[in-house]
C-alpha cells in the first residue's frame, strides 16, 4: 500500500493507505479527526469540506494519495490558538447558524474559504457560494446571517446584535 | 428589555461549541476495538420471488466473518408496528409480517436480503457481490390507484387487494355530511396529490452492535430520536432481549425529522450479529442506501369537497384519500393518514360536519411513515387549498373567507366535530399580525413593480393548526396506539448544588441541552451553566418515549418541571427544619428559601448540602438526598396555530417560481428560547417550501425503481433557493394544561407553508390572466409552464 504524508492542522501525519482510500476516510479513520462528516455519496452535500493548500475541497472527492504532501485544514483546526472559537465559528453560534451540527463543519470551512476570497460578500454571493453545501435544519437563514456577520467582524466593523 | 438567562432568553446554545469544533459524538464517530463492518445486500428489483440465496462463494472470501440471511431470523419476530387501525367494518388492519431480512419474497428496491460481516467494509461489500441470489421478478405495484383497482399483483398474500385498511372518520357523520354536500349552496371540489418526500437528515443512519460476554449485555449505538422505544421494540418483539440486558445509546444525532423514530432492520442485524459472532459490528448507511431504506413521508392522493352557504360559511367537508404505506408497515405508519390527519380536518374553523375516508395501500415501494408534521401537513394542505379555491369561485377575498369561519378567540375551549378539543387560540390575532408584518397594503405596488419586469407576482395566504405535544396515553390507546406517550425525567441535585436532568426526550438539533437548562435555571434561581441535561442513553436516563410530534418541551419539559417541583417541595421541608419554621411559611424565590415576615433565609445550595450531609436533618420524617423522578402524561394535545403568507414571482416564459418573501405569524403559547424557536420555524419553512416547489420521490411506474434516489436527482432546497424569512411569535395564547404553557414549534413551518406557496403561485397565474385552478406539488418550472400553456 502506498504511504501518504500530509500536514493536517499544523501536525505532520502519515499512513499507509489503499489507492482507493478517499481523503475523507483518511482524515476520519486513519488520523481519527471525526469532525469532517460524510453526508452523501455523490459529492453534493458538502459535509466533508476541508481546505487543501488553502482551497476548499470536498474530501469525499479526492483520494488521500492525491493530497500527499499537502497542507490540510479541517474543522478541528479552525479555533483560535487559545481554544476559543474562531471568528466564523463564533458567528455561527451567535446567530444560531446550526441545529443538528452535522453539516456545520462543511459550512464553516466553505464560509471561511469564501471570506478568504471575498471580504465583503453580498447576501446573494453568500447564498451562491453555499450551493455545494446542504443543510436540512436551518433553512440557511441564520447561516447566511452568520457569514455576513463574520465578514463584518473580519473587516473590523461592528454590527448590531439580534 | 430582553432577559439574558432563564425562560424567555435567547441563550446561546451550549451544544454549538462541540459541533463547531468538530468534537461532536455522532454514531459514526464511535469506533470500538475489534469492530467489524456490516454490508447489507439489497434487492435490486421491486417485487419478486426468492428462489435461492447461495452464500458459499462469498463466505470464503477474505475477511468475511459471517453472512446472515432470512433463515437466521426464522425463529425471531419481525419488525413490529406500533399502531393498529380498524377499518370502517370493524376489522383490524391487514398487518403482514415485516421480516428483518427478506424471506420468500422481496417487496421493494432496497429490501434487505443478506448481511455480510467482515473485517473491513470493502471486504464486506466485495463478498456481498459474490452472493448468488436467484429472484423471479413479479409485476411491481407502484401507482396507488392501480394497486387497489383489482387487477394489480398483490404485495402481500394477506392483503390480496393491496388494501391495509379502509378508515372512516367521523363514521357517524357520514350520512349527514353527504346530505349537507348534496343540499349546499356551493360545493368546491379539488383533487390533489400530496407528494412523496424523503426526510433526508444530513446524517445517514448508523448502527453499532456490541456484546459483553461477561455481563451478557447487548449495547446498540444508533441514530435514533427515541432510544428507549428502540430498546422496547427490538428487545421485546424482534430479538427477545430483556430490557435489563439491552442498552440503547443515541448520542449526537444529525437530524431526524421523523425518519429516525422508527425501528429499522439494521439495528436488529448489528445487535444480533454482535452477539452471534461476539464482536462489535458497525453499519453505516450511505446516502443512496438511505434513499431506498429510510421511511419516506406524505404520499397521499386526495379528493376534497367543501360545502358552503351563500355567505361563504363552511357547512361540511368530505375527503377521500389514498395513503401509501409502501411495502411494509413502518413503526407508526398507520396512524399518520388517520388520527394525525383526520382530526385536523376542522382546521381553524367552525365547520360543523367532517367526514374523511382513508384507504391505506400497500405498494412495492419503501415504507412511508411520519415526516415532519406527519398527517397534519396533508390535512392543512388540502383544507387551505380548497378554501382558496372556494374563495375564488365565490368571489370572496381569501383572508375574508377565513375570517368569517375562524373560531373566535372567545370560543375556547372549542370542541371540534373531529374528536379533538382546542384549549386556546386566537386565529384572528395571528391573521392580524400576519397582515401587519407582511405589509399586505403594499402588495399592489410590489405586484406592479414585478409586472414592469415581465413577472407575475402572487400573494398566497393560509391559516394552519396542528395537534402537538403527543399525546394523552389513554386517548391514543383507544385510537390504536400500542404504546403510552408520556415522558419522564429525573432531576438530581448534587451535594454541591448543581443539577443534572436526565430526560427521555432526545435532542437531534432542537437544542434541549440549552432550553431545558433555561427552565431549570429559572425555577431554581441559578446560572444555566449549573444545570446539565443528559439524554439519549437508556442506561443513564429513565424511561423515555423520545422526540417527535413537537412534544419535547410540552411533554418532556413538563415531566422535568414536575420532578423539579417535587425537589422544591422536599427542599422546602428541609429548609423549614433548618430555619425552625413551619413549612407552610416557607417561600422559595430566586434560589433562596425564606420565612414570610421574618429575615430568616437559607439558600438552595445549603439545603442541597444538608440533604446529602444530614447532620442537622429530620431523618425520622424526610429521607436524605435530593433526587426526584416524574412521569408526565398530557391530558390533551397542544394546538399551535398561525397564519402564513408567501409572495412569489412567476416567470410566464419559463415557469420558474421565485419565493420573494415568506412571513409567518405563529402562536406557540409561551416561548422559552425565542432564538431557537425562530430557527425551528426557519427550518420547517425550508422543508415546506421544498415540498411545494422542488422535492419529490419519484418511482418508475413500471419497474418500481426510485428515480430521484440521490442528491443529483432529489432536489433538496439549497441556500440560493430560499429567501430570508420573517417570523413572528408574539401572538401567544398559552396552553392551559401543561405547566409551562408551551405548545411546540418544531413542525409548524413544514405544516403551514406548502399551501401558502401554492396559493401564491395560483394567485400569480390567475391575476396574470391564466385560468389555472391547481397545480400538483412540486411546482417545478416544467409543471408551471405546462399549466400556463394548457390554460391559454
Amino acid at each position: 500500500m502506498p504511504s501518504v504524508s500530509m500536514n493536517v492542522n499544523g501536525r505532520s501525519v502519515s499512513g499507509d493507505v489503499e489507492g482507493r482510500t478517499l481523503l475523507v476516510d483518511f482524515i476520519r479513520q486513519h488520523i481519527g479527526l471525526t469532525g469532517t462528516h460524510v453526508g452523501c455519496d455523490t459529492g453534493q452535500c458538502g459535509a466533508c469540506v476541508v481546505h487543501v493548500n488553502g482551497d476548499s475541497v470536498k474530501a469525499c472527492n479526492m483520494l488521500a494519495a492525491a493530497a500527499d504532501g499537502s497542507e490540510v485544514t479541517t474543522i478541528e483546526g479552525m479555533a483560535n490558538a487559545d481554544g476559543t472559537l474562531g471568528v466564523v465559528q463564533q458567528a455561527f453560534q451567535d446567530h444560531h447558524g446550526l441545529q443538528c451540527g452535522f453539516c456545520t463543519p462543511g459550512m464553516v470551512m466553505t464560509a471561511a474559504d469564501l471570506l478568504n476570497r471575498n471580504a465583503n460578500p453580498t447576501e446573494q454571493e453568500v447564498r451562491e457560494y453555499l450551493e455545494g453545501n446542504i443543510c436540512r435544519c436551518t433553512g440557511y437563514h441564520n447561516i447566511v446571517k452568520a457569514i455576513l456577520s463574520a465578514a463584518a467582524t473580519m473587516r473590523g466593523e461592528q454590527i448590531a446584535a439580534e | 428589555m430582553p432577559k439574558d438567562s432563564g425562560i424567555g432568553a435567547s441563550s446561546k446554545r451550549r451544544e454549538d461549541v462541540r459541533f463547531l469544533t468538530g468534537t461532536g459524538n455522532y454514531t459514526d464517530d464511535i469506533n470500538i476495538a475489534g469492530q467489524h463492518y456490516m454490508y447489507v445486500l439489497r434487492s435490486q428489483v421491486a417485487h419478486g420471488t426468492i428462489n435461492s440465496i447461495d452464500t458459499s462463494a462469498a463466505a470464503s472470501m477474505p475477511g468475511v466473518h459471517g453472512i446472515l440471511t432470512g433463515d437466521d431470523f426464522a425463529e425471531v419476530g419481525g419488525l413490529p408496528c406500533g399502531w393498529q387501525i380498524h377499518s370502517r367494518d370493524g376489522e383490524p388492519m391487514k398487518e403482514p409480517a415485516h421480516p428483518v431480512l427478506a424471506r420468500g419474497k422481496v417487496r421493494h428496491v432496497g429490501d434487505p436480503i443478506a448481511a455480510v460481516i467482515a473485517t473491513s467494509l470493502a471486504e464486506a461489500r466485495d463478498a456481498a457481490e459474490a452472493i448468488d441470489v436467484d429472484i423471479s421478478e413479479l409485476p411491481a405495484v407502484v401507482d396507488m390507484k392501480a394497486a387497489v383497482s383489482g387487477s394489480a399483483a398483490s404485495v402481500h398474500e394477506e392483503a390480496p387487494d393491496n388494501l391495509c385498511y379502509d378508515w372512516g372518520f367521523v363514521e357517524e357523520n357520514r350520512e349527514a355530511v353527504d346530505e349537507a354536500i348534496k343540499s349546499a349552496h356551493h360545493v368546491t371540489t379539488l383533487e390533489l396529490v400530496n407528494n412523496r418526500l424523503v426526510a433526508n437528515p444530513m446524517e445517514p443512519r448508523v448502527a453499532i452492535g456490541d456484546f459483553n460476554r461477561a455481563s451478557g449485555e447487548s449495547t446498540l449505538y444508533t441514530t435514533s430520536q427515541n432510544p428507549h422505544v428502540i430498546r422496547l421494540l427490538m428487545g421485546a418483539f424482534v430479538l427477545g432481549i430483556p430490557e435489563h440486558k439491552l442498552r440503547v445509546v443515541a448520542p449526537d444525532v444529525g437530524g431526524g425529522f421523523g425518519t429516525k423514530i422508527f425501528h429499522y432492520a439494521e439495528e436488529a442485524l448489528c445487535t444480533f450479529a454482535a452477539k452471534k459472532y461476539n464482536l462489535p459490528v458497525k453499519w453505516t448507511s450511505d446516502r443512496s442506501e438511505a434513499f431506498i431504506t429510510d421511511a419516506h413521508g406524505r404520499d397521499h392522493v386526495t379528493k376534497i369537497e367543501l360545502a358552503l352557504d351563500e355567505n361563504g360559511m363552511f357547512q361540511a367537508i368530505r375527503t377521500d384519500t389514498l395513503a401509501n404505506m409502501g411495502a411494509y408497515l413502518s413503526t407508526f405508519a398507520p396512524s399518520v393518514p388517520t388520527w394525525l390527519h383526520g382530526t385536523l380536518m376542522a382546521g381553524n374553523y367552525k365547520t360543523p360536519l367532517v367526514y374523511c375516508n382513508v384507504k391505506a395501500v400497500f405498494t412495492n415501494t419503501v415504507a412511508v411513515d411520519a415526516y415532519r408534521g406527519a398527517g397534519r401537513p396533508e390535512a392543512t394542505f388540502q383544507l387551505e387549498r380548497v378554501i382558496d379555491k372556494a374563495a375564488r369561485e365565490m368571489g370572496i377575498d381569501p383572508v375574508e373567507i377565513r375570517r368569517r369561519n375562524f373560531i373566535g378567540a372567545d370560543e375556547f375551549p372549542y370542541q371540534t366535530p373531529v374528536a379533538v378539543a382546542y384549549d386556546t387560540g386566537d386565529y384572528h390575532g395571528t391573521m392580524d399580525k400576519l397582515i401587519e408584518i407582511a405589509d399586505f397594503a403594499g402588495f399592489a405596488a410590489r405586484k406592479a413593480e414585478s409586472a414592469s419586469r415581465g413577472k407575475l407576482r402572487g400573494l398566497g395566504v393560509n391559516a394552519y393548526i396542528e395537534a402537538c405535544g403527543i399525546a394523552p396515553s389513554n386517548l391514543v390507546g383507544q385510537l390504536g396506539a400500542r404504546a403510552g406517550l408520556f415522558e419522564s425525567a429525573t432531576v438530581r441535585v448534587n451535594a454541591a448544588g448543581g443539577i443534572v436532568v436526565m430526560t427521555g426526550s432526545h435532542s437531534h438539533g432542537q437544542g434541549h441541552e440549552t432550553t431545558f437548562s433555561q427552565v431549570i435555571a429559572e425555577m431554581f434561581g441559578m446560572p444555566e451553566d449549573m444545570v446539565e441535561i443528559v439524554h439519549g442513553d437508556t442506561a443513564r436516563t429513565p424511561m423515555g418515549m423520545g422526540t417527535y410530534g413537537s412534544r419535547s418541551l410540552a411533554v418532556g419539559g413538563s415531566a422535568m418541571v414536575r420532578a423539579a417541583e417535587k425537589i422544591i417541595a422536599k427542599a422546602k421541608r428541609i429548609a423549614s427544619h433548618l430555619m425552625e419554621a413551619s413549612v407552610d411559611d416557607v417561600e422559595f424565590k430566586d434560589g433562596v428559601f425564606s420565612v414570610a415576615g421574618t429575615d430568616k433565609n437559607v439558600d438552595f445550595g445549603s439545603v442541597a448540602l444538608a440533604a446529602y450531609v444530614p447532620h442537622n436533618y429530620p431523618l425520622e420524617s424526610i429521607e436524605p438526598g435530593l433526587e426526584e423522578t416524574a412521569f408526565y402524561d398530557p391530558s390533551n394535545f397542544t394546538y399551535p396555530a398561525g397564519a402564513y403568507a408567501c409572495e412569489v414571482e412567476v416567470d410566464p416564459d419559463t415557469g420558474v417560481v421565485e419565493v420573494c418573501s415568506f412571513h409567518a405569524a405563529d402562536d406557540f403559547g409561551n416561548v422559552v428560547n425565542p432564538m431557537i424557536v425562530e430557527g425551528q420555524v426557519h427550518g420547517g419553512l425550508a422543508q415546506g417550501i421544498g415540498q411545494a416547489l422542488r422535492e419529490a420521490a419519484i418511482y418508475d411506474p413500471e419497474t418500481g425503481q426510485l428515480l430521484s434516489g440521490s442528491y443529483m436527482d432529489y432536489a433538496m432546497p439549497r441556500a440560493d433557493d430560499l429567501p430570508m424569512f420573517d417570523v413572528d411569535h408574539s401572538s401567544q395564547t398559552p396552553c392551559t394544561h401543561n405547566p409551562l404553557g408551551v405548545k411546540g414549534c418544531g413542525e409548524a413551518g413544514a405544516i403551514g407553508s406548502p399551501p401558502s406557496v401554492v396559493n401564491a403561485v395560483i394567485d400569480a397565474l390567475q391575476s396574470g390572466g391564466h385560468d389555472v385552478a391547481h397545480i400538483d406539488m412540486p411546482l417545478t418550472p416544467n409543471r408551471v409552464w405546462h399549466a400556463i400553456q394548457s390554460a391559454s
